[in-house]
């Protein structure tokens, strides 16, 4: 199991091949490189913002890829393991295959795209923490695992398919879309933000209520949505004389 | 200990114990203690152009027993912004991986105080059920001489002992479970406030009553000090008073101070108070409200300075992300309420409660500024620096590894000026507080005598710390600071102090260069107090222990010897 967490577009910037396969990464306790692993080929641009990184081969026991880049790009023509993204700024990862638990963990900003499955923990806060993903997209074509936006505080994430348990769970701001069906506990704690469920839900959380039905359009899809606001056993905060609540748009049965 | 002579030549000394300031001079050592002189054969240790100090004492410190450890079961977020998981030491053989920031593993703990040149730390709050756990923890910890103090103030004996106002039987179960648990002295924790908690109530003022128990906060307090002095114990009361961090709470604060009025320490310790009230910053609050929060540090010291027979420590607030944890259970949960962050707590059957909730102490919000001014005034306000110790309350105001910043901002204005102008509001942060119209600047003398020689002296260990006389254990910190030429940036003092150039204890060199290079001798130091047998304290303890009060036999309460492996053991004897 190889921590690149050089492999970035930061880390690449201003290097030759030579030098970027000197980076430095951990296979558990043990310093390595990242020519240890790879070989690379080509050199860094001048700054982040003009480094595109492609890896090509298997990497799902790589960790880390693109985690706290902050510009640039990163394409990996396969899977990828944990942390891809995590703590992310800025610039673009596209992942071709699966993703393994914590994409996008704490980010920032920027854009994180999978064209396969993702395992737990999309967009999460860290184990412990309290602050979780704050800006940027993560856009996951296949489905996903559970805890997906934990304590989420702002930007987006778009499931394409099925997500299992626990969507915004403790969230306090941001956007999840699921665009196919939800095991349960959706919503659960949550203070304040939005969820869009284009399936079906199959438990509801309790604390839940429907106030209204509405259309909306939300990621091109065109609608009308159950109107939930929640989790009503949770504390909220007042604006303008008003409490806000989380909402929770589920896909009304034609 | 180590054998052999060692000699510290030519550095600046500061010993506040024998008066000296800055003078050079060599430090002579031979087996582990400080000598007048030792031979031609000695190995010498250069500390020429650098400041010459006894290892440091921490007088309070939260570094084991079960709320830490739940504080870092909580907090695994703590150990990843550390960002010391892989050290370049723990890689080298013998040494142990460091991990978290303010609740530190164990390792990291000896190694950051060693670093620092301190030699000594007194865990501020043990639960007399679960000491055994704390002297595991503390004998993990390696390098620093650590001691630990038992909660009483909430203690379901105490208060029905001092309710019917028997002390002699309040001071005999305080000697039984001193030994029991391998204590040190009697710590106070919001008396009475914690045992409210259990009703879900607090005790606020100190003529609060205690549910069931129908005793006062006050009538605690003074109790506790009658029964201390009739042991003639080697530390004070150690004191955490009620109504902690609540806006106005200063005159309460006062008014628990008011309570060490007319007694007079009675020891063969050389200790002269009778009261240390432990991380004043929290309780030095005026205003109604957070709205017109404000700083009474100059009120309450003004108290302070004239008491003779109370010592305090500051308790700054450092300005990090920190996890607060106290025996202070109802704070706990109101400041749970505040921030709204992760809460735990737990009750200690018929002893105490403990709370954890991470914090942050963020320069840009204004009661946190002007907490973070309350703390340093109290030490800028001070006339006798003796009985004025530096401390963060660590975890709860910041990590103790923050000491060298807080001594930066002591001991020079600018950077005081400095942290001052980072803040959003300093205009806000100045009209609340006294700080900008304060110019002093502590010397290295004075923060000697509040690191060294007076927290040594409050806990009736001045013969063997806080000061390099002959006879005493020979802990040297070496710091690469000039004397005569004291750097203008203030950056460059926290730099010195943060990482010793040496630091030797018991005669061993433990850091070299900032870093570690031995695990040295650590030792558990506890009070053992021989006093006649009093039948009455014997069988009420016998009986909450069979009579199912307490859930566990007394066979298993006692801390066994094998989890303190290395005692240093202070004999106290009461006559009949």
């Amino acid at each position: 199991m190889f921590e690149g967490y050089s492999i970035t577009p930061d880390a690449f910037a201003g290097k030759n091949a030579a030098q970027i396969a000197a980076l430095p990464g951990h296979e558990g306790k043990i310093h390595v490189t990242i020519g240890d692993f790879f070989e690379v080929s080509g050199n860094g641009g001048e700054t982040a913002a003009d480094t595109d990184i492609v890896i090509t081969g298997d990497c799902t026991r790589v960790k880390y890829i693109g985690a706290r880049m902050t510009a640039g790009t990163v394409t990996v023509n396969g899977n990828a393991d944990m942390y891809v993204g995590g703590w992310m700024k800025g610039g673009k990862i596209h992942i071709k295959g699966n993703m393994d638990s914590f994409c996008g963990i704490q980010m920032e900003g920027g854009e994180l795209l999978c064209d396969g499955d993702a395992k737990n923990h999309v967009g999460c806060a860290y184990r412990g923490d309290w602050r979780g993903m704050k800006g940027g997209t993560i856009r996951v074509k296949g489905s996903a695992g559970n805890d997906i936006g934990t304590f989420m505080l702002g930007g987006t994430i778009i499931i394409e398919k099925d997500a299992f348990i626990h969507v915004s769970t403790h969230a306090e701001g941001g956007t999840v879309v699921i665009k196919g069906d939800v095991e349960g506990r959706v919503g659960g704690q949550m203070v304040k933000g939005d969820m869009y469920v284009l399936g079906k839900i199959k438990f509801m959380m309790p604390g839940y209520k429907k106030v209204d039905t509405v259309e909306k359009e939300i990621d091109g899809v065109k609608a009308t949505f159950d109107h939930y606001i929640g989790d009503l056993g949770e504390r909220h905060p007042k604006s303008k004389g008003q409490v806000v609540y989380a909402n929770l748009y589920l896909k009304a049965v034609a | 200990m180590a054998s052999g002579e060692m000699i510290v030549k030519g550095g600046f000394i500061i010993d506040p114990t024998r008066k000296i300031d800055g003078d050079v001079g060599d430090v002579a050592i031979k087996d582990g203690k400080i000598v007048d002189k030792v031979s031609s054969s000695a190995k010498v240790i250069d500390a020429k152009g650098k400041i010459v100090m006894a290892g440091a004492v921490d007088v309070h410190s939260h570094v084991a027993g079960p709320k830490v450890n739940a504080g870092r079961l909580m907090r695994p977020e703590d150990k990843f912004i550390s960002g010391f998981c892989r050290s370049g030491m723990a890689q080298k053989n013998g040494y142990r991986m460091e991990s978290g920031f303010s609740i530190p593993s164990v390792f990291k703990t000896g190694y950051d105080y060693a670093r620092m040149g301190y030699t000594f730390v007194m865990e501020a709050a043990m639960p007399p059920l679960l000491a055994p756990h704390t002297h595991e923890e503390i004998h993990d910890t390696p390098i620093i001489d650590e001691a630990a103090l038992p909660v009483f103030a909430n203690n379901w004996f105490v208060m029905d002992y001092l309710k019917k106002g028997e002390v002699e039987n309040t001071a005999s179960y305080i000697a039984w479970l001193l030994k029991a648990t391998k204590g040190y002295g009697v710590k106070l924790v919001n008396p009475g406030g914690t045992a409210a908690w259990a009703w879900g109530l607090n005790c606020l003022s100190l003529n609060d009553p205690v549910p069931f128990f129908e005793i006062t906060p006050a009538e605690i307090i003074k109790g506790l000090i009658e029964a201390n002095e009739y042991l003639g114990l080697p530390h004070s009361i150690h004191l955490h008073q009620n109504n902690l961090g609540n806006p106005g709470n200063y005159p309460d604060t006062i008014a628990a101070l008011k309570i060490a009025e007319g007694f007079k320490a009675k020891n063969k310790f050389g200790r002269e108070s009778v009261m240390h009230s432990t991380h004043l910053q929290f309780h030095s609050y005026g205003g109604d409200g957070w709205k017109d929060f404000c700083s009474k540090a100059k009120e309450v010291m003004d108290y302070v300075n004239k008491q003779k027979n109370i010592t305090i420590d500051l308790g700054c607030v450092t300005l990090d992300e920190t996890t607060t944890m106290t025996a202070d259970g109802p704070f706990e949960h109101h400041l749970h309420g505040l921030n709204h962050l992760k809460w735990t707590n737990v009750d200690v059957e018929m002893e105490t409660a403990a709370g954890v909730v991470p914090y942050i102490y963020d320069k840009n919000v204004l009661p946190n500024a002007i907490q973070w001014a309350t703390g340093l005034e109290l030490a800028l306000f001070a006339k006798d620096m003796d009985r004025t110790f530096i401390t963060t309350d660590h975890p709860n105001a910041g990590p103790f590894t923050r000491y060298p910043r807080v001594i930066k901002w002591l001991m020079s204005r600018k950077a005081r000026e400095a942290t001052l102008a980072t803040m959003k509001n300093p205009d806000k942060v100045i009209n609340a507080t006294y700080i900008n119209g304060i110019d002093r600047e502590l010397t290295l003398f004075e923060i000697a005598q509040m690191t060294r020689s007076g927290p040594a002296k409050c806990l009736g260990l001045s013969s063997v710390y806080g000061g390099l006389a002959s006879g005493m254990n020979a802990d040297v910190g070496i710091f690469d600071l000039n004397y005569k030429d004291m750097p203008k940036d203030a950056e460059k003092i926290e730099t010195a102090l943060q990482r010793a150039a040496c630091f030797i204890k018991g005669g061993e060199v433990i850091v070299r260069d900032g870093e570690v290079v031995s695990h040295g001798h650590k030792k558990t130091v506890w009070v053992k107090v021989k006093i006649p047998e009093n039948p009455q304290v014997t069988r009420d303890v016998s009986q909450a222990f069979t009579h199912g009060t307490y859930t566990i036999d007394i066979r298993n309460y006692p801390v066994r010897e094998y989890l303190a492996p290395h005692q240093s053991i202070i004999d106290v004897n009461v006559e009949a």
